[in-house]
């Protein structure tokens, strides 16, 4: 069974429609992207997912529940946790504190345990700082563990979002164009990352305009326009696509 | 090492100075410590700007004058009453948070004034219940052990010792907590905070509940001293007194929170009487009294204009206020 | 029914006063997202001024004859030049460095800044509140079962008369083009060469000059006033503007009129009236906000993710 099935999504703004007729799988422990020129639906899509729209039709499964209708926080508690395009990290928190946020749906303390620091609580605090800090070191960041999220170099904060989605043992991963604004080594360090994070059980769907790292991270690439799927298959075979190529030129010379 | 002698000089104080208008000033002092405790929750921990505060204060009040007195002819003993009011404040606490959910922040700013006007309004329009505008006196006197408090300061100046202190020690479990985090989340970036699992809903009201349960301890103890409940007791100004212990202490630091109320109590109580019986004796006719809410309004403009993070900041308060680079604060 | 429609007349004069101070709070509302508290006692502050200038043109009653335009013409005036002004220092010296501060600040400081004035006026006058003379003689006219006085058809001729010129200064002058554009988006109209200070100040002294017009009617009208007015009267102002879509001038107006409604009828019909038509206001406050934030002629502007 698919870890998240689409089927004839649609979502529409007005009288725009951001997203038509969309189907599509993801394989469980598979890494997959999503490309499309700007303005595709792509994010809209991932918005989708997460619960910040609910569709105007169509179905999302995700792990056999559907999400149409659920909110955001508990979407999030399915295990389904994401990065932003413009990277919406809590910048006056630590970038520990982050982390250990991005627990809190796998947490059980209450407001009592959080009001009167039972045993328990404590316990549970220490372990959660514990694997924050694990998780810090896994992104290669455990030197800024202390400071300020918004003080981190900005390869770094991209690598701290994403730790911080992960601190809630996701199943799935959406990352929303990860490598933006990263240098060539970064990238490289970034095709590790998510590698290493498949490794270790997590689906990732990435959207992202690098098709280089695209090409070479992915397994399945499915390619949206005008808010519809127009291709989807091998990134190799996606990649000389006719109508995938038109779309990327004819978008060129139409904006110019 | 500092912090244990300061306990107990405030433990001994009652003993060393004998004159019990200083340890009556102190334990009303001690009532605004608690309350600006649990505003500090609302507006510095969750970053929910309260403006109708005193509403929760008059709640408290009105729980002790109408369930301890010759009201209504109830009489739950006042120790009782100290687990009792902060439920029921907390209860009111739900009820006035939920409308401002979804409310933007001088949105949400500008209900909570409306509800912090609407309460002891309703107060004092229910004459039948509450006598009006007189209010309700001859409370009930607490005791222990059998003996009465009487008439000193000194047994409630105690009982606030002990309220401030659990109210510091729930505080500070609070902010270092998971709560504590997703309020801080909250105020950093609602949507994403959403992403964490976070559910914003009953994490704000969480912050309105626990908020105002202190300022139902506080205002059990604050009727039973005072004797007397009154709407007057209640209004506006009572909700930017509070609020400009918060501003000139350090907004989300405990510990400056605490000098800040106690700073402007002094002020308040001491500073602005002195003043006057002095110019009045070096023959002038000023009254300073008078200038008190001017004094409320400079502190609050001068302090956002020019050390918004407070005497005492938290942190990362500072960092957020200093920051002018920063992205402003999502909806 | 009769009632009814007699409370409709006062609701509506009422009304005008509220839609001339809820401009100032949706203009200024509009144009750098700052609900200015201290908007409702710059109003006090107009009824103020207006005293002082009748005291010192001698007015302690009704004023007959020519004399009576002259003196009406100048003391509005004069009112809202003040006030204009005053709204203007205020905003240069307590709002202007905040701009940019998270929002809660310049909110903390506008509260300060009501404060402050409140506590002036109170020095100034006295904490009980004042007589204020007549001015206009005041006979009323019988519509039907209806009674309307002079006073009552001035306020709400002179509050349509100021809309109508700020409409048309917004909408058919460059200054209000600025003012507009600067709403929309500030740093667009600042790459236009617009100067974003000067625009900010015009807002402000338009808005509290409309307060200091409001201050004026409303000491004529009631024939007193108090250094705590503005406080209750503000919130029902920005009540009206919040009803009425803030931001939209129009939508303030409407706004205006509707809360005064609102209040005079319910004032009426709710036993104990007075004393409850306060919570009646701001419960319709607290209501728009929650079902209807965008009140009734705004637009809901979505958050782009």
């Amino acid at each position: 069974m698919p870890l998240l099935q689409l089927t004839d999504v649609r979502k529409a703004f007005g009288g725009l429609v951001a997203v038509k007729d969309l189907s599509f799988e993801l394989a469980e422990g598979s890494i997959a992207a999503m490309i499309g020129p700007n303005g595709a639906g792509k994010s809209t899509v991932f918005n989708l997912i997460t619960g910040i729209y609910a569709p105007d039709a169509g179905s999302l499964v995700f792990d056999g529940k559907k999400l149409g209708g659920l909110g955001t926080a508990r979407i999030a508690s399915l295990g389904i946790a994401r990065t932003f395009q413009n990277i919406r990290l809590f910048a006056y928190m630590s970038a520990l504190d982050n982390v250990m946020t991005g627990r809190h749906a796998r947490m059980h303390a209450g407001i009592f345990g959080s009001l009167v620091h039972t045993p328990r609580q404590r316990a549970e605090e220490r372990a959660v700082r514990e694997r924050a800090r694990e998780l810090l070191r896994f992104v290669e960041l455990e030197r800024y563990a202390g400071s300020y999220a918004r003080n981190l170099p900005y390869g770094g904060q991209r690598r701290l979002e994403i730790a911080r989605a992960l601190a809630g043992d996701p199943k799935l991963l959406l990352l929303d164009e990860p490598a933006a604004g990263m240098n060539p080594r970064e990238k490289d360090a970034l095709i590790g990352l998510i590698a290493r994070i498949r490794e270790s059980g997590v689906t990732v769907f990435l959207i992202e305009h690098d098709m280089a790292l695209v090409m070479n991270v992915s397994e399945r690439v499915t390619v949206l326009d005008y808010g519809e799927k127009i291709a989807e298959g091998l990134p190799d075979v996606v990649r000389r696509d006719e109508r995938v190529i038109e779309a990327y030129l004819g978008r060129a010379e139409g904006a110019a | 090492m500092g912090l244990g002698f300061l306990v107990v000089a405030l433990l001994g104080f009652p003993f060393m100075d004998r004159n019990n208008s200083h340890v009556d000033f102190l334990a009303n002092a001690g009532a605004f410590v608690l309350l600006a405790l649990g505003l500090n929750i609302v507006v510095g921990f969750a970053g929910l700007l309260d403006l109708g505060y005193a509403a929760f204060f008059a709640i408290g009040s009105y729980s002790y004058a109408m369930l301890a007195s010759q009201q209504f002819g109830i009489h739950v003993p006042f120790w009782l009453m100290l687990l009792v009011a902060p439920v029921v404040a907390a209860l009111f606490g739900l009820l006035l948070g939920a409308p401002t959910l979804r409310l933007r922040g001088d949105y949400l700013a500008i209900v909570t004034l409306g509800f912090g006007e609407i309460v002891p309004q309703t107060f004092l329009n229910l004459a039948q219940y509450t006598n009006g505008p007189n209010g309700i006196s001859s409370l009930d006197q607490p005791s222990l052990f059998g003996h009465p408090f009487g008439f000193s300061a000194t047994p409630y100046y105690y009982v606030l010792l002990g309220l401030i202190a659990i109210g510091i020690l729930a505080a500070r479990n609070l902010q270092n907590s998971r709560l504590g985090r997703a309020w801080m989340a909250i105020r950093e970036d609602e949507l994403a905070a959403r992403h964490m699992g976070i559910n914003t809903t009953t994490t704000k009201l969480a912050a309105f509940a626990l908020g105002a349960s202190f300022s139902g301890l506080a205002g059990v103890a604050y009727a039973a001293k005072l004797d007397l409940v009154s709407p007057d007791q209640f209004g506006f100004n009572v909700s930017v007194l509070v609020l400009s212990m918060l501003v000139l202490g350090g907004m989300g630091n405990i510990w400056g929170v605490i000098v800040g109320s106690f700073v402007l109590s002094f002020v308040n109580s001491f500073l602005l009487p002195q003043s006057t019986t002095l110019a009045h004796a070096a023959g002038l006719n000023l009254d300073f009294t008078n200038y008190r809410f001017m004094l409320y309004g400079v502190i609050l403009v001068s302090m956002m204009l020019f050390r918004p993070e407070g005497l005492i900041p938290s942190r990362q308060r500072a960092a957020e206020l200093h920051d002018v680079a920063a992205a402003p604060e999502s909806a | 029914m009769d009632v009814f429609l007699q409370q409709v007349v006062n609701g509506l004069s009422l009304g005008g006063i509220y839609a001339l101070i809820a401009l100032g709070y949706t203009m200024v509302y509009g144009i750098i997202e700052l609900i200015n508290f201290a908007h409702g006692d710059v109003y006090t502050l107009g009824t103020f001024f207006s005293l002082a200038i009748l005291t010192g043109l001698g007015v302690s009653g009704e004023v007959h004859g020519p004399a009576l335009v002259g003196v009406v013409v100048v003391t509005l005036l004069a009112s809202m030049l003040l006030c204009g002004i005053t709204g203007v220092l205020i905003e240069r010296l307590a709002y202007r460095r905040l701009r940019n501060a998270p929002r809660l600040a310049p909110l903390i400081t506008a509260i300060g800044m009501s404060f402050i004035l409140e506590n002036v006026m109170q020095l100034w006058r006295g904490p009980s509140p004042i007589p204020f003379p007549d001015v206009i003689p005041n006979p009323s006219f019988n519509l039907g079962v209806v009674s309307i006085n002079v006073k009552q058809i001035g306020v709400v001729l002179l509050a349509i008369a100021l809309m109508a010129a700020l409409q048309f200064f917004i909408y058919r002058t460059k200054l209000g083009k600025a003012m507009r554009a600067t709403a929309q988006d500030r740093d667009a109209a600042q790459l236009m060469g617009i100067d974003i200070n000067t625009t900010i100040a015009l807002t402000f002294l338009i808005g509290s000059a409309l307060a200091g017009a409001a201050g004026f009617v409303s000491g004529v009208y009631y024939g007193t006033t108090w250094f705590f007015n503005g406080f209750e009267a503000g919130l029902k102002a920005f009540t009206a503007a919040v009803l009425g879509g803030i931001g939209n001038v129009a939508g303030a107006m409407l706004g205006g009129f509707l809360i005064g409604l609102i209040e005079a009828i319910a004032t009426q019909y709710i036993p104990g009236g007075a004393q409850w038509s306060n919570v009646v206001v701001f419960s319709v406050l607290v209501l728009v906000l929650i079902f209807r934030p965008s009140g009734l002629l705004g637009e809901s502007l979505p958050e782009k993710v």
